[in-house]
């Protein structure tokens, strides 16, 4: 029997770790397939109706994937963090309630015509379904990161009562919802998904190119649209990053200690490169003494400051609270910015054989692609690793405690089954997820139409196959 | 920066706190209507055998049910938003049944799906059967949560719990069967007749809630008898007739559309006999459950802008997939 409060966080933890898999793919999947049923709709060959129906079906999966793992989010507020929702509803309900209405009623019922309306709408209401479907993903994330934003840094409100409790009151609307670290927040996120689907885009291509002797149009210009892509997203992910922890650094002083391990308050604080525990005693928050670390001097203050490494770092000396298990931030934090510099790599190398005009006979290249299919949205987890443990102990920086937040009557036992119950009922909707979308790139995407049946588009025109 | 005023009064001295309590229930009876359609066709599923009808209720449900789904946490989010206190007292307090709901409706959303996946009959038998059992849990776990917020009770298995539970999953059963006749080219005089069961026992259980209410439940005897609540149940009654003789003359439309005012009239009744308090078990009322002036103007502004254009999409959506299913429709 887990505690209450232990296993609720464990079950948020785990819930949303799998949940982010599949927004994360739908957001980044949208710009492309609103890209291919543009060229689709335009006429420009008939492979673009392949490309748009061999992906939308993987689209598809993993959108519903989302939807569901995504209520339990939304209700898992209410059943285990009852007294957050209670103290915090008033401002952190209402960005739930807009994403619902806003984003979410617009993408899911547009997706309804654009999965299964091909043939029951005009070609521009087609192209339309399209774009509002990527619209609205986006538009969901804006809602779910202003609500997390403001957990980050809160701002807008002050403490009041209703019904004789003391809660949260807004203010301000505009400060509480547009926090600077929501653009920080929006735009490293949405880069981070637009890279994570060509990442995977171009690990399935690369597949095909490896496995199959399909070397057709449709695995050539999957393959790259995904590069360009990727080399406009990869280094924009480092430059949003940077300005992002220098952000960090200016607001949330223990999840910047966490991210460099630093105990001491110091100007030209060194870069941790690692940090070992030397004791068993307390293995993801170890006490100083207990901390073996080896650094560059002065890069940690560096990039903290934008170049200043008299930049003075907060270390975990001056802050009050309990520390986050902070070794947990500082490795995920390294493994995040690592797979950056990776996907950097993988750009530049793709882009390179692109110029020299072999792109498609380098097989470690398709190699290396297939390794990487999955990097992006791991990437994205240490991410959100870094984010969310690094607020911790708190549930809203410096207002709330994530233990002060727990459902009042929540039993260990209740807590503990339901936990279970995600892991089991998780795993098995991330394999079968994982099986169906590789079963779906094992079949491939249709054969090209032999120019018996051809093509119609809208107007009548026939479009040769290819 | 927001105008001070818009923190001191409602706007246009609107009576805000009644009107969200209002829009929630209609978002909850949008739920029950459009989603309660498509878990009906799920629950329809499992007793008609014609394979043909059983395929065009699959392509019927699936352009629509993600989009309806969504009125569900819309329904959430606002409670959510307009009245915190409750949305965790009433999700924390039926924990289990919380997770149960959650359970029901992710097999239920993937199932169909994954069975378009693979065509082999033992794959496809699996999750059409995983189909029917989300679409007939869902709602009657819904229903359970509805019998414990309205009677003070947080009880997994309870007998009024087990009647509501019933009763939403036969009202879904009567949209289902409704909507299934609209999507076929020719009627099926089987969905009819089951239609026509369903409808009886629905119109069966929800006397038998009431009159449950009546005598057992402290404090619903003089709202149970009052004119509006006997309205309710009259037009109920006379829908459920209009409802099984529009089906069985093959006006599916308009035995739909019925059946959604049936459901509206539901919920209505559940809003009339909470009112005016909001969380029984604490005797929470609305105005002391509801958020400061400012969040609930902000909530009422973004109402305005977004529920006229959430009503267009469904408009666009359902008129893009109107009239009879077509044979190979997928994507």
């Amino acid at each position: 029997m887990v505690d209450p409060v232990l296993a609720s966080r464990l079950q948020f933890a785990w819930t949303t770790a799998i949940h982010i898999i599949f927004p994360t793919l739908s957001m980044g999947l949208a710009p492309f397939l609103v890209y291919w049923t543009w060229k689709e709709v335009r006429g420009d060959g008939e492979v673009y109706a392949r490309l748009r129906r061999f992906w939308a079906k993987i689209f598809a999966l993993t959108f519903v994937s989302g939807t569901v793992t995504g209520i339990v989010l939304e209700f898992e507020f209410g059943t285990n963090f009852a007294a957050y929702s209670s103290i915090v509803g008033g401002i952190f309900g209402g960005p739930l309630a807009t994403e619902g209405l806003m984003a979410f009623m617009l993408e899911s019922t547009m997706l309804g015509i654009f999965l299964f309306g091909r043939d029951r709408v005009s070609d521009r209401m087609y192209l339309v379904s399209a774009f509002l479907v990527g619209l609205g993903s986006w538009l969901s994330a804006v809602w779910i990161l202003i609500a997390n934003a403001w957990m980050q840094t809160p701002a807008g409100f002050e403490m009041g009562t209703r019904a004789g409790e003391e809660v949260a009151v807004i203010t301000d609307p505009v400060a509480a919802y547009l926090t600077p670290r929501f653009f920080y927040m929006f735009t490293h996120m949405q880069t981070a998904a637009v890279l994570s689907a060509a990442l995977f885009i171009a690990g399935i291509a690369s597949y095909k190119l490896l496995t199959t002797d399909d070397r057709s149009a449709f695995w050539k210009k999957t393959m790259k649209v995904a590069l360009i892509a990727m080399i406009i997203t990869a280094p924009l992910l480092a430059v949003q990053g940077d300005a992002y922890g220098r952000h960090v650094h200016e607001t949330q002083e223990s999840k910047m200690a966490a991210i460099e391990a630093i105990w001491d308050t110091e100007a030209y604080a060194p870069l941790h490169l690692v940090a070992v525990p030397t004791s068993t005693d307390n293995v993801v928050a170890p006490a100083e003494e207990d901390l073996f670390t080896i650094g560059i001097p002065w890069v940690g203050s560096m990039l903290a400051g934008a170049g200043d490494p008299a930049t003075v770092i907060t270390g975990f000396e001056d802050i009050e609270h309990d520390l986050p298990p902070y070794l947990l931030v500082f490795y995920s934090f390294r493994a995040m910015v690592g797979l950056g510099f990776w996907f950097i790599f993988l750009a530049l190398w793709g882009v390179y054989r692109w110029r020299q005009g072999d792109l498609f006979d380098d097989t470690l290249l398709q190699k290396a692609m297939v390794a990487s299919t999955g990097l992006g949205v791991l990437a994205v987890e240490f991410g959100w690793m870094v984010t969310e443990i690094g607020r911790q102990p708190w549930a809203v920086q410096d207002v709330l405690l994530v233990s002060d937040g727990v459902s009042p009557g929540l039993t260990g036992g209740e807590a503990t089954l339901t936990l279970v119950g995600f892991i089991f009922a998780y795993t098995a909707l991330l394999s079968i997820w994982a099986y169906l979308v590789f079963r779906i790139v094992r079949t491939g995407p249709e054969p090209p139409s032999d120019g018996t049946a051809p093509t119609t588009t809208d107007g009548g025109a026939e479009v040769p196959a290819k | 920066m927001m105008p001070l005023s818009l923190a001191d009064t409602y706007l246009l001295g609107l009576p805000l706190v009644e009107m969200w309590y209002v829009v929630m229930f209609l978002t909850l009876a949008m739920f029950l209507w459009l989603d309660g359609s498509n878990f009906g066709i799920g629950i329809l599923f499992g007793v008609v055998d014609d394979e043909e009808i059983k395929e065009s209720m699959l392509t019927a449900v699936a352009p629509l049910w993600d989009g309806t789904e969504v009125w569900l946490i819309v329904f959430g989010g606002a409670m959510f938003a307009v009245f915190p206190d409750v949305y965790a007292g009433l999700f924390s307090g039926n924990y289990l049944l919380m997770f149960l709901i959650l359970g029901a409706l992710i097999i239920r959303g993937v199932s169909p799906e994954f069975r378009e996946q693979r065509h082999d009959e033992s794959w496809q038998r699996l999750w059409g059967v995983l189909f029917v059992a989300g679409s007939t849990l869902a709602p009657f776990f819904l229903g359970v949560f509805t019998a414990n917020w309205l009677i003070g009770s947080t009880s997994l298995v309870s007998l009024p719990g087990i009647v509501v539970g019933l009763v939403v999953v036969t009202l879904s059963a009567v949209e289902g069967a409704a909507f299934t006749n609209m999507k076929l080219e020719e009627k099926s005089a089987m969905v009819s007749t089951y239609g026509t069961i369903a409808q009886v026992a629905y119109l069966v259980l929800a006397v038998t809630t009431v009159g449950y209410l009546y005598l057992f439940v402290e404090g619903m005897a003089a709202k149970v008898l009052s004119p509006f609540a006997l309205l309710l149940v009259a037009l109920t009654a006379l829908l459920g007739i209009a409802y099984i003789v529009l089906l069985r003359t093959g006006q599916s439309l308009p035995a739909f559309v019925t059946a959604g005012v049936q459901t509206f009239g539901l919920i209505a009744l559940v809003g009339y006999l909470l009112y005016p308090t909001i969380y029984p078990i604490d005797g929470l009322l609305v105005q002391d459950a509801a958020v400061s002036v400012l969040a609930m103007n902000v909530m009422t502004v973004v109402l305005v802008i977004f529920l006229p254009l959430v009503l267009l999409y469904f408009a666009v959506l359902y008129n893009a997939f109107r009239g009879p299913v077509q044979a190979g429709e997928g994507y």
